[in-house]
């Protein structure tokens, strides 16, 4: 029974396996979110400090942050490695995309090689990784990063956490390995509804500004760490703020041998290095800009979208930017970050006209803010005095699109000059509103009459309703390609599509006034609770009310 | 002679005539990236260090997608070369489009003379290809989206294989390196492969079996 056991040799060895296991992992993952191509070269003869052969360069950064998260530790069960990717719109609003895995479970091979098979099958391991890492969603999120959004990443050590993933997030197992000390498992789940987050949950669950909130605000480990930009900034960073290259490299110096894996000679040494430190180079491009943007979210910025307006039997068709994941049952109560301090950044009475227009377009750079704070009242209300010295970009800045095909695809479809920033509502640029491609593709909607489905189900999938014609008069500042199913109504008096453009930005609800506003963070978050008990006691009243509306 | 212990994978894809040789080399180059090593180099006493494998991204042009690549040129011309003639036989055949690539791992076994040495394949991996003709840009567009989709499955399904870890040839002696692994390459070593392909005609049977109908019911008359 002894011999099987692990010698000490081999446990050493096993033990540095899976540490440098985790922290290419880890470099892996984020250099695949930065936003860039990455290209390594080979190299025929061993270079002494590729672990597991392969050519991963080591963000310096990122190791530390990698090494902070573990503090000496390994994951073992019950406490895995995460890294979260996630992603922040420049109007402060964020979602996590993706939790990235490395686990232990008690499963131990104890027959298995140590530094031969073992290794190996790690290597094998993180060139699956590789692969994976360019495979789910996030991946071509993170390539068109830079100007509506960024991509943060976080490590964490214990608990998984995968709330923050949405409904309905999917998995994709990386692989295994087994060991004589239990089995590393790589995995990743990743959130698939890209859409308005906050549609189903309101059902069961709390709504979304508690998951927003908690978490930049009330996170469930006491240690966690702070999001960090996938795209960081080089230069000043380098060397002095991390540690001394022999601490953050170690030589892993490799032989095999081809006699019996017992005769194995492996050998990890630190080195000491004569070669310059490890900097990041030719092939991660490093923007220039360091991408801080502050947490922003606060308790003031919550708004209540207005009820879905009837007319008549035949409903108006709800906008299709609330339509990913929206249960049709339930048109509205939507909750998401409203305005900062209270104060709307746009007219309370919403004109027509390029006045109004105007001014509509200055809200996307309230959120664009290049410095490192924390979350504080007072910031924010210097943000808001900043943003209403109307710090405008010309219209044609802001007439770019982005936006997320609802399962599964990654695609950006191109749709002119219409621009969601301006709505708000977080993500709401990512929004579904290809409506044109989507009624055009057999596959996603066969091709039923608008009267067999309910009111919002028709007007998502309407064709060529009339409507839309007088929708697109404002094709400039139209959030929506909005084609309301029924429009042309002889009971109003005016086209629904005006109605709706009009009355699209209401005023504040005077609950969310700037007295509210005024107050701190804290405070708003403790009444909170308060207020939910309110809706929740009513919750009877409130689905009848929406029953009425059917 | 068939091998005992072949394990065989069979991928489908249906994809434009433009998107073939792009998902082709999606699938070919995952394969190869997890069934590559360093180059090895062999020291006294048997044992040998592993050189280091590089990798890079690779957009494509005509689909919605990203894979990864081992950094060898070598390796991407023979790959390209291989897929080009492919692509090229499946246009040529004025059949449905149709058609499969397989790449095969296998070991040498040395016979002795006047016995030719045996390859002996220890892993298939075939890919069917099926070619739809698309009538507009909108679905092209779609198609794009959807190939995309469809080869994210199947990434994910060959590292689902690759991490089954079953059988893998025993690492080899300095003399039995090149009975094991291609070494001919300057910076990676992969496995000792080879690709084939065969265009099926319209009546479903694959060219080779119609040809060798044919000829034996000539020699039949």
């Amino acid at each position: 029974a002894m011999d099987t056991d692990l010698s000490s040799q081999d446990r050493k060895d096993l033990d540095k396996f899976i540490k440098f296991f985790a922290l290419k992992t880890v470099q892996v993952i984020v250099q695949a979110r930065l936003g860039e191509k990455i290209c390594t070269r080979s190299s025929s003869s061993p270079t002494g400090s590729d672990w597991f052969n392969l050519a991963i360069k080591d963000i310096p950064e990122v190791t530390h942050e990698a090494k902070k998260a573990l503090s000496g530790q390994l994951p073992a069960v019950g406490r895995s490695m995460c890294v979260e990717i996630s992603l922040k719109t420049s109007e402060g609003d964020s979602m996590e995309l993706e939790i990235w895995c490395l686990e232990m479970n008690e499963k131990c091979d104890k027959e298995i090689k140590v530094s031969y098979t073992v290794y190996n099958r790690l290597s094998l391991l993180l060139k699956s990784l590789l692969a994976i890492t360019r495979v789910t969603p996030a991946y071509r999120l993170s390539r068109k990063q830079g100007h509506e959004y960024v991509i943060l990443y976080r490590i964490y050590f214990g608990e998984v956490q995968l709330s923050g993933l949405g409904e309905g997030f999917q998995t994709v197992r990386v692989g295994t390995v087994g060991t004589p000390v239990g089995t590393i498992t790589l995995s990743c789940a990743y959130r698939i509804n890209l859409a308005f987050m906050s549609t189903r949950q309101f059902e069961r669950t709390p709504p979304i500004m508690g998951i927003i909130i908690d978490h930049f605000v009330d996170r469930p480990y006491p240690s966690s760490s702070p999001m960090h930009p996938c795209n960081y900034r080089a230069g000043e960073d380098n060397g002095a703020a991390y540690p001394s290259v022999e601490d953050s490299q170690e030589v892993c110096t490799t032989s095999f041998s081809t006699s019996p894996p017992s005769q194995c000679v492996f050998t990890v040494t630190k080195a000491h290095f004569q070669t310059p430190p490890p900097v990041v180079t030719d092939t991660l491009k490093v923007p220039v800009m360091g991408l801080a943007v502050s947490h922003q979210l606060s308790s003031s910025r919550l708004s209540y979208q207005p009820a879905a307006l009837g007319v008549g039997s035949a409903d108006m068709g709800y906008p299709v930017l609330f339509a990913g994941g929206l249960n049709a049952a339930h048109p509205h109560q939507l909750i998401g970050p409203g305005k900062e301090g209270g104060v709307p950044p746009i007219p309370s009475q919403p004109a027509h006209g390029t006045q109004a227009d105007q001014e509509r377009m200055c809200t996307p750079l309230d959120g664009v803010h290049y410095s490192a704070a924390t979350p504080s009242s007072s910031e924010d209300t210097e943000t808001v005095s900043n943003s209403s010295e109307g710090k405008c970009g010309s219209p044609h800045d802001l007439l770019e699109t982005i936006f997320i095909r609802k399962v599964g695809a990654f695609v950006n479809k191109p749709i002119n000059q219409v621009t969601m920033a301006n709505l708000d509502i977080p993500f709401a640029m990512f929004a579904p509103k290809n409506i044109e491609l989507e009624d055009n593709d057999p596959m996603v909607n066969p091709p039923d009459s608008p009267e067999t489905e309910s009111p919002l189900q028709g007007s998502l999938h309407s064709e060529g309703s009339s409507g839309s014609s007088t929708g697109n008069t404002h094709d400039d500042f139209v959030m929506i390609d909005f084609k309301p199913a029924f429009s042309k109504d002889d009971i109003l008096p005016m086209d629904l599509g005006t109605f709706y453009r009009e009355f699209q930005n209401p005023p504040q609800l005077s609950s969310l006034s700037i007295d509210i506003g005024a107050q701190s963070m804290a405070e708003d978050l403790d009444s909170l609770p308060e207020k939910l008990a309110v809706h929740e006691k009513n919750v009877k009243e409130f689905d009848a009310f929406v029953e009425t509306l059917q | 002679a068939p091998a005992m212990n072949c394990r065989a994978e069979v991928l489908e894809v249906s994809v434009e005539g433009r998107q073939v040789e792009e998902a082709m080399l999606a699938v070919l180059h995952t394969v190869l990236l997890h069934r590559s090593t360093g180059k090895f180099h062999y020291k006294k006493e048997g044992t040998y260090s592993i050189g280091t494998v590089g990798t890079q991204d690779v957009d494509c042009d005509f689909i919605d997608f990203a894979y990864v690549r081992v950094s060898s040129e070598e390796l991407d011309r023979a790959l390209r070369k291989a897929v080009g003639e492919f692509k090229d036989a499946l246009r040529s055949s004025g059949s449905d489009g149709m058609g499969q690539i397989s790449l095969e791992f296998y070991q040498k076994k040395k016979s002795r003379w006047p016995f030719s040495d045996e390859c002996i394949p220890w892993e298939l991996w075939t890919i069917k290809v099926n070619v739809v003709n698309l009538a507009n840009e909108q679905e092209r567009q779609i198609c794009r989206e959807k190939v995309g989709e469809k080869l994210c499955e199947k990434i994910i399904n060959i590292v689902e294989v690759m991490n089954r870890h079953e059988y893998l040839p025993k690492m080899p002696t300095q003399s039995e390196v090149d009975n094991v692994f291609d070494t001919s390459l300057k910076d990676v070593q992969p496995y000792l492969y080879k690709i084939s392909y065969q265009i099926t005609d319209s009546l479903g049977t694959s060219v080779t079996t119609t040809m060798r109908r044919l000829i034996k019911d000539t020699l039949a008359l």
